[in-house]
């Protein structure tokens, strides 16, 4: 490990601005495109967590269920293979346990490390309702109370909608996922949705400086406060309230039925969504659809301590585990915002536009895009692009 | 009821030959299935449906609707009638009882766009309706129109939702100041109501399977009742195959293959974002049919697009969602010859783009609209 971080930390010294020479800018060219990388909390006064051992960061890599393992496997390759100083703890989660040991020393991991990267965790939902959501419960327990995603347009992948660049907050923690339940009468079950006026707000600073730092003009607020007068009534307030203090960034509000309508016929026109969780599931997921799918888009969810990186839509892909035909572009993508999120972005950079430039240029696709390709394939190509752009790599 | 007690019969005499293989039935188990075989008042005579214009352009696309009916010489008289919310002697607020006695009635009905005034102090007509007649399950198919282009094609897809009850319960609380609770209740009569009648419509459709949307994972309890219900549907409908699946792939899904999906069931909030996506996916609420089924045989049929008083009175609005949800009506009540024509009349006219009205990407009025839409018809008899 030694001579290989020697050899690596020496190209890093002898390259310090990144591959070929490229500056540190939050934006790639690809095909033609200029394709955004937005991080949160670029520019502001946040620090990672510290690079303890050698200069080497530590990272809780909890695979999950279906294509996570070899997803996992993929990306933790990748990583040795670009010299990435990053160590993955790896953490197994098994989610048909009923007991939550293994979930707990995931929380425990993850605060001890504080950055995370995972695949999805599958919920058994015939198991009775004292068995919860694990990835719910890393939510909530780490307090990641911001989901980020951001769905743009690819050249080279066939949607029916072009020049899409919409940027989704989600409020990640309460709301309909409060898993508060309870059956008063025989047959009658009740459900709470709660929100706080804590969390609109603070969900609604984040979006708004997140809008700033990535040069967004829009903020959309997504809703059913015509319904739901009390709670979303209160969301929107709390977002009314923080709009007033970013006059740069313009305002406005739209119920969630018509919000999926536009989105289906013109999702042009919206720049960044910010809404409560589960309006926040069903957008994300529909953006994610007309971008081209779950296996492009990747997910962050920042709390005030922590940072969790995963594939966008949360999916399990249960059907193709084990197959070799999974399309490796979200988990991979995830892992940039994770080295972003470390302030690695050279090596960032050089992952992600390795990664694009196999969708979008060599048109290396698996079968969710209409390819033929293998998860083997793509990784092959992309450490092909790497080697041939990049800094000093580990032979293949 | 003379009737389902002797079909109750009959289908008991049939199991007991072993030449139907459902469970004895009692009276109201027995499926209210194949709309045509319900007795009616004047089966072979003209049937009455109570029809409810509704403000801004309800009276004009009303208008349409009834001179495309007249062109295609369909048997059925109006009984035009108003809601508007007048208060009882309780204090509570009501549908005029005319109206309401005319549905009860003619138990089918056909409404325009209703406004909703804010701070009038009442709830909103449609909430009124839905109430009066407990119209439990919204039915919404959304078909690709050929002639109106949408990034989606072969759209076939058809959306049931449970209209009383899940998150628009409209019971919330503030626990402390800063924290809302709102509560979505999910009942066990509600769901199997309407996965019964999800099936049902599956058979009398011509559907081949039928997709509960859930999100059980998170809301195990509340959405887990609704999938035990569905569940439980399924069991006795066992040519129609179920599936389920979460909300979000649904939403995954269907913007990238809407084809994959046939009949879709689902508790109140999913099924108002998801009809609408839906409505999205084929043009929008401009061009979507609706139906409200109650019980008691009631059916209520509307246009979902609201009331556009900027272009009321001026004869440029466009017809064509309250036309389909009379076209939906007229398969309701068994009229599926007239039912096609006017759909395909409806649909050429489209196809054909000499005369659109404006949202359709015309200039023409629509008056000429309807017009073009009556000698279409009058040319297919």
């Amino acid at each position: 490990m030694t001579l290989r971080a020697a050899l690596c930390a020496l190209s890093r010294a002898v390259r310090p601005g990144g591959c070929g020479g490229l500056p540190l800018s939050r934006t790639l060219q690809v095909c033609g495109a200029t394709i955004h990388a937005s991080h949160p909390r670029q520019g502001s006064t946040y620090t990672p967590p510290p690079a303890r051992y050698g200069g080497r960061h530590t990272v809780t890599l909890i695979p999950g269920d279906g294509i996570g393992p070899e997803l996992a496997n993929h990306v933790r390759e990748l990583f040795w293979f670009c010299c990435v100083p990053v160590d993955f703890e790896l953490v197994n989660v098994d989610s048909s346990l009923t007991a939550e040991d293994d979930i707990n020393n995931a929380i425990m991991s993850i605060r001890r490390n504080g950055v995370a990267l995972k695949g999805n965790l599958e919920t058994n939902h015939n198991l009775p309702p004292s068995y919860k959501s694990r990835n719910n419960l890393l939510r909530t327990s780490l307090d990641l109370y911001a989901n980020v995603m951001h769905c743009q347009s690819l050249p080279g992948v066939k949607t029916r909608h072009r020049n899409i660049d919409i940027m989704i907050i989600r409020e990640n923690t309460e709301g309909e996922y409060s898993s508060l339940e309870h059956e008063s009468v025989p047959g009658v079950v009740e459900c709470l949705k709660i929100i706080t006026r804590v969390n609109s707000l603070r969900i609604a600073d984040f979006a708004f400086q997140t809008a700033r730092q990535n040069g967004r003009r829009r903020i959309t607020a997504v809703h059913k406060a015509n319904i739901m007068k009390l709670g979303d009534g209160l969301f929107l307030e709390c977002c009314k309230e923080v709009a007033s203090g970013y006059p740069d960034i313009a305002f406005d509000t739209l119920i969630v039925d018509n919000a999926t309508m536009q989105l289906v016929s013109r999702p042009q026109q919206f720049d960044m969504m910010l809404m409560p969780n589960l309006y926040g599931n069903v957008v994300s997921n529909v953006c994610a659809g007309l971008v081209g799918g779950p296996g492009l888009v990747p997910g962050a969810n920042h709390g005030e301590h922590y940072a969790l990186f995963e594939a966008g839509t949360r999916n399990t892909g249960r059907s193709i585990a084990n197959r070799n035909s999974a399309n490796p572009t979200a988990m991979l993508l995830a892992s940039c915002l994770l080295l972003d999120h470390l302030k690695l972005p050279a090596y960032a950079h050089m992952i992600r536009r390795a990664t694009l430039s196999t969708v979008t240029e060599t048109r290396m696709h698996t079968a969710d895009l209409g390819g033929q390709a293998s998860t083997s394939d793509v990784i092959k190509s992309i450490r092909n692009a790497i080697q041939s752009t990049g800094p000093l790599t580990q032979s293949i | 009821m003379a009737g389902s007690t002797w079909r109750t019969a009959v289908f008991n005499l049939l199991r007991r030959w072993g030449l139907k293989d459902t469970k004895a039935f009692t009276a109201d188990q027995v499926p209210q299935a194949p709309r045509q075989q319900r007795p009616r008042a004047s089966d072979h005579g003209m049937q009455t449906v109570t029809l409810i214009p509704g403000d801004g352009i309800g009276p004009e696309i009303s208008t349409a609707v009834m001179r495309i009916f007249e062109a295609a010489q369909v048997p059925i008289q109006w009984d035009e009638r108003n809601v508007t919310a007048i208060q009882g002697p309780g204090g509570n607020w009501m549908i005029p009882p005319n109206t309401k006695e005319s549905m009860d009635r003619n138990k089918i009905g056909l409404k325009g766009p209703l406004k909703t005034p804010v701070a009038a102090g009442h709830p909103s007509m449609n909430l009124l309706l839905r109430k009066t007649f407990d119209l439990y399950a919204n039915v919404r198919p959304c078909m690709s129109i050929e002639g109106y282009k949408t990034p989606y094609t072969d759209v076939d897809l058809v959306t049931i939702r449970e209209n009383t009850e899940g998150e628009y319960s409209g019971i919330e609380h503030v626990i402390v100041d800063g924290v809302v609770q709102s509560i979505k209740l999910i009942t066990e009569d509600a769901s199997e109501r309407i996965a019964k009648y999800a099936f049902e419509y599956a058979v009398n459709n011509q559907r081949s399977s039928v997709t509960a949307v859930h999100k059980a994972n998170i809301m195990r309890m509340s959405d887990g009742l609704f999938l035990r219900k569905c569940r439980e549907a399924a069991e006795n409908y066992k040519d129609i195959k179920f599936t389920e699946m979460y909300l979000d792939t649904v939403c995954l899904n269907m913007v990238q293959d809407p084809t994959q999906f046939d009949v879709l069931v689902m508790p109140n909030l999913y099924g108002d974002i998801l009809s609408d996506l839906c409505a999205g996916l084929i043009g929008g609420l401009g061009v979507t049919p609706s139906g409200n089924i109650g019980t008691n045989g009631v059916a209520i049929f509307e246009s979902v697009h609201g009331t556009a008083p900027d272009i009321a009175g001026a004869d440029l609005a466009n017809p064509t969602a309250l036309l389909l949800s009379a076209v939906m009506m007229l398969r309701h009540m068994g009229l599926h010859a007239h039912a096609q024509r006017i759909q395909t009349a409806c649909f050429n006219t489209i196809q054909d783009k000499r005369v659109l009205t404006k949202d359709l990407g015309g200039n023409a009025k629509c008056s000429e609209f309807t017009a073009a839409i009556c000698e279409r018809v009058q040319d297919l008899d």
